[in-house]
């Protein structure tokens, strides 16, 4: 297998685990917010410089330079491809922006170490592609929430159910579905009780309920570096998508298409900031789970370009809300506040970010919609017809709220609400990555395109009938994306 | 230099201005850097006038070389050759699009001039300004598209600028809740229109207009498509039309937008943002020829609009609302015309009204000081019309009135039946869903339903 120029996986999933141990024996708040702030920053670098270097190599898969696991342990547990490239920066930015926007006054609440410690679970999942492992840290990344609940003194219960219901599934199928399961030899009770498992992680509808008790419960902070990562999405991909016939993938498409039009009706009715985030997150999410069924080349380039810009722009509108919310504590939806006077640049990236994310021309979102709902429109027109309403109510929930939270009313305040600088840098590098990603689409677009193919091309060497579509010609990967091929 | 290269150049100096423009005041606001009035005044007035010269600079050309048709290629935004997917940038300068380009320079270049003077130290002025070079690349680049993806690019930043403009007075809850209402509108817009783009698309293989309208330069292209296709695309662009220009059901809209500050309302609502739905129509006018149902659904819209809209607005209390409904009259009327097959009338119709409307409604805050300076001026008080003697209405004609004072009842036949269901079906799920997360917690489960708006503030804590 080829080799990155450096071991950047292992450094990407070390650094934020060697930062947690050092942050937790720190006793004073404000040195452990740099601290976190600067592991972040720095893992941040590493996985950029672990995307560039695969970008080089124009390769489908690669692992580490001096793989220390796999002298260890024999076997490729760090490998990444041009699914899990991109997304591992995605993530670390996610978390480095999300520290970087917690408040001073936030900080006895906001745990920095377990935060530190999540990262590192996040990035070597993505990082990871063997199914047990895979599960593993999935698993284990729940227990950092937990603990915030318990410490918060909160009910864990629907959140407990839901996760507990979640990992026994997606243990007992792949139990069943064992390591030589492929798409035309597999056992469906396997293929059915992964696919719960996986799409319990992603919320669908009705096992939707505990990202919005999460979101009610835990910190912001916390629920949005759980949520927005779409694991429950990556799930799909590596434990379900390469096994899955046809017929289960349009099943799971339909659900979340279901999904996706439910929560974009259920953003628009909320009366609590958290919650139409939730579901607005969730209606997205769930299209993009749409898309990646479809198994068409376009369709699911659509997804895999929505998963990046989704990525890019809700945690954005999420740190928008997050740092209002800092301001003011938690706010009401069926009442304007008239913040802009005195927030204009969260405004603003409230605003654009939102429209980011349903899609608006010239924000990062468009092409991967457009992409989307042709996509969906090849495979059945009312599909395409549902994500198109999907998206109309969507950007008129995200308006609705920029409106209720920033305008109809002038707001007094006895305290200066700017943003601190560290807020305006985040702002300024989410604004470039949306209109960036917004006027420049097409090597994005490229290389999720390349992507899918070599996705779908991986799904017809194992389910010869389902290789319509997809040229013959084209470049496929050579070896298998799941580690239940590798271990063949 | 050929006349080729030449035109090209205009054409991206027509397309670039506005963007320029947007870029040179939005980005110094995203810095945190305060641009002064005045400067903000000149880039806007320098934006306008590079533009306008040069669209004036190509009609001159086009007149004295003949040309009827000059697309200005700029390649693929987007493209994936496999899958033959193209997201196409072309724009086209023809007798449509030249003349609506023009008009839109022009009005928005008025507009500009007026807001400077009209917005002096406003507190939004920049945001103002910024919204209204928005609606300028939107209007820039909608009536110059050559694809149907590049129009709705364009379509979709008009959209967006008026609903903000509405909301221009953001510290209270009238007109917030009115840009509200006009971008559902706006979405729902958009929703048809997006469908049509890719049923087109299925339908011809690509977006270019110039392969579903035939080759031949506006007004003489004929479509390539059977008459149920055109059909079906017509009903969906005729949908986001009626929505974009205020047609009956969506009229409810159009008195709401004018919240806004005057100047937006001029140029917006009065004059370019109304026509842009007929400007679709015009644009795509050889389906219509293809299609007689699709003809008689244009022309009945388009009577049922003008109708509704002369009956409102001689009932209106306020001037700037009259106005708004006199323009959906002509929108009617210039529908109709459309739908008949006038096309030069239709769009000579449109210019013409277009000015008026404008200078009709920036005239709107000072006409009781100019009828003042009138009669002044003459030395006497001025006739006006002669007021007809009172008459019993009969039951018919009360009813008329109450129907024009509730425009039409359209607001409440919409909140009655569209979105007062929606929100009630959805509310049940939230119960529903507020039962069941209830049930696996043993007690109560949102803490949302407790909480206060400011609850934690850290003005208390100050």
């Amino acid at each position: 297998m080829t080799e990155l120029h450096l071991p950047w996986l292992e450094l990407s999933v070390l650094v934020p685990v060697v930062g947690a141990i050092w942050v937790s024996l720190l006793k004073n708040r404000d040195r452990a917010r740099i601290v976190c702030t600067t592991v972040c920053a720095v893992t941040l670098v590493c996985a950029i410089g672990e995307w560039l270097d695969f970008a080089m190599l124009g390769t489908f898969e690669a692992h580490d330079h001096w793989d220390l696991v796999q002298s260890i342990f024999h076997h490729d547990v760090f490998v990444i491809d041009e699914l899990s490239a991109p997304l591992l920066p995605l993530g670390a930015l996610l978390y480095l922006t999300t520290v970087m926007t917690t408040l001073r006054t936030k900080s006895n609440r906001f745990s920095f170490h377990w935060t530190l410690v999540s990262e590192s679970l996040l990035l070597a999942t993505l990082a990871c592609r063997h199914p047990w492992l895979i599960i593993v840290l999935l698993a284990v990344a729940t227990i950092p929430p937990w603990l915030e609940l318990r410490k918060r003194g909160r009910c864990t219960r629907v959140f407990v159910m839901h996760m507990g219901l979640f990992v026994t599934l997606l243990v007992a199928g792949q139990a069943l579905a064992g390591p030589t399961a492929t798409s035309a030899i597999q056992p469906i009770l396997a293929g059915c009780l992964l696919t719960a498992g996986a799409l319990l992680r992603s919320g669908v509808c009705p096992l939707h309920c505990w990202m919005t008790d999460l979101f009610e419960k835990a910190t912001f902070g916390t629920a949005l570096l759980f949520v927005t990562p779409m694991t429950g999405a990556y799930a799909v991909m590596r434990l379900v998508f390469p096994i899955a016939p046809s017929w289960a993938l349009q099943s799971i498409a339909i659900l979340s298409l279901a999904t996706a039009v439910y929560a974009a009706g259920m953003a628009l009715v909320q009366r609590d900031s958290r919650r139409f985030f939730c579901y607005l997150f969730l209606s997205h999410s769930s299209l993009v789970l749409v898309g990646l069924e479809m198994a068409t080349p376009i369709g699911l380039a659509g997804a895999l370009c929505v998963w990046l810009s989704v990525g890019i722009s809700l945690p954005g509108f999420g740190l928008a809300l997050r740092s209002v919310e800092a301001r003011t504590g938690r706010l009401t939806l069926y009442r304007f506040h008239g913040l802009y006077e005195h927030t204009p640049f969260l405004a603003a990236m409230f605003l654009l970010t939102g429209l980011a994310s349903i899609g608006f021309p010239g924000t990062v979102g468009f092409i991967g919609t457009e992409l989307l709902v042709e996509g969906a429109v090849e495979v059945y027109p009312l599909v395409g017809l549902a994500v198109v309403a999907a998206t109309a109510m969507n950007g008129v929930a995200v308006v609705k709220a920029y409106f209720c939270v920033f305008t109809g009313t002038r707001h007094v305040s006895t305290v200066r609400m700017d943003c601190r600088p560290a807020e305006r840098v985040t702002i300024l590098v989410i604004v470039v990555l949306t209109i960036g990603g917004g006027l420049i689409p097409q090597p994005g677009v490229e290389s999720r395109y390349h992507a899918a193919r070599a996705l779908l091309e991986h799904r017809s060497v194992e389910h010869p009938e389902i290789s319509s579509g997809v040229d013959a010609g084209h470049s496929a990967p050579s070896a298998a994306l799941t580690g239940n091929k590798a271990s063949e | 230099m050929t006349m080729e290269s030449v035109l090209q150049f205009l054409g991206l100096v027509v397309v670039a201005s506005p963007a320029v423009l947007l870029a040179a005041l939005g980005l110094p606001l995203l810095c945190g850097f305060a641009l002064s009035e005045g400067i903000q005044a000149r880039l806007t007035k320098a934006g306008v006038v590079i533009g306008l010269l040069a669209s004036v600079a190509i009609l001159g050309l086009m007149l004295a070389t003949g040309l009827r048709h000059v697309p200005i290629e700029l390649g693929n935004w987007v493209s994936i050759e496999q899958e033959h997917f193209h997201f196409h940038l072309k724009f086209v300068f023809d007798r449509l699009s030249v003349p609506f380009a023009i008009l839109s320079f022009v009005l928005c270049g008025t507009v500009g001039a007026f807001a400077a003077v009209y917005l002096h130290r406003e507190k939004g002025y920049a945001r103002f300004f910024l919204q209204y070079a928005l609606f300028l690349l939107g209007m820039i680049v909608s009536s110059l598209a050559g694809t149907i993806e590049t129009l709705f690019f364009g379509w979709e930043l008009v959209g967006l600028s008026s609903a903000l403009l509405v909301a221009y007075f953001h510290d209270r809850p009238g007109p917030v809740r009115n840009g509200h209402r006009v971008w559902t509108t706006y979405r729902l817009a958009d929703a048809a229109f997006l469908i049509a783009a890719l049923t087109m698309h299925h339908l011809t293989g690509a977006g270019d207009f110039q392969r579903l309208m035939g080759a031949g330069p506006w007004p003489a292209g004929v479509a390539a498509i059977d008459s149920w296709s055109a059909l079906a695309i017509g009903s969906l662009l005729l949908l986001a039309a009626a929505g974009k220009s205020g047609m009956v059901p969506f009229s409810g809209w159009l008195p709401r937008a004018m919240e806004g500050p005057t100047p937006s309302s001029a140029v917006f609502y009065g004059a370019l943002s109304v026509h842009l739905g007929t400007y679709l129509l015009l644009r795509v006018s050889p389906l219509l020829a293809v299609s007689l149902p699709l003809q008689v659904l244009v022309i009945t819209l388009g009577l049922i609009s003008a109708l509704f809209g002369t009956l409102a607005s001689r009932v209106q209390c306020d001037v700037k609302n009259a106005l708004a409904f006199a323009s959906l009259t002509q929108v009617g009327i210039i529908t109709i015309e459309i739908g008949f097959g006038l096309r030069y009338i239709a769009l000579i119709h449109m210019i013409g009204h277009a000015c008026l409307r404008t200078l009709q409604l920036l005239r709107s805050p000072s006409v009781l000081k100019d009828y003042q300076m009138l009669e002044d001026a003459v030395g006497e008080h001025l006739g006006g019309d002669v007021v007809n003697p009172a008459q019993t209405a009969t039951g018919f004609q009360l009813w008329l009135y109450r129907f024009a004072m509730h425009r039409g009842y359209l607001d409440a036949l919409l909140d009655n039946w569209v979105v007062r269901p929606f929100t009630t079906a959805f509310r049940w799920c939230d119960g529903m869903e507020r039962r069941w997360t209830n049930l696996l917690s043993g007690g109560a489960s949102r803490e949302s339903d407790q909480l206060a708006s400011f609850s934690e503030s850290l003005e208390d804590v100050a």
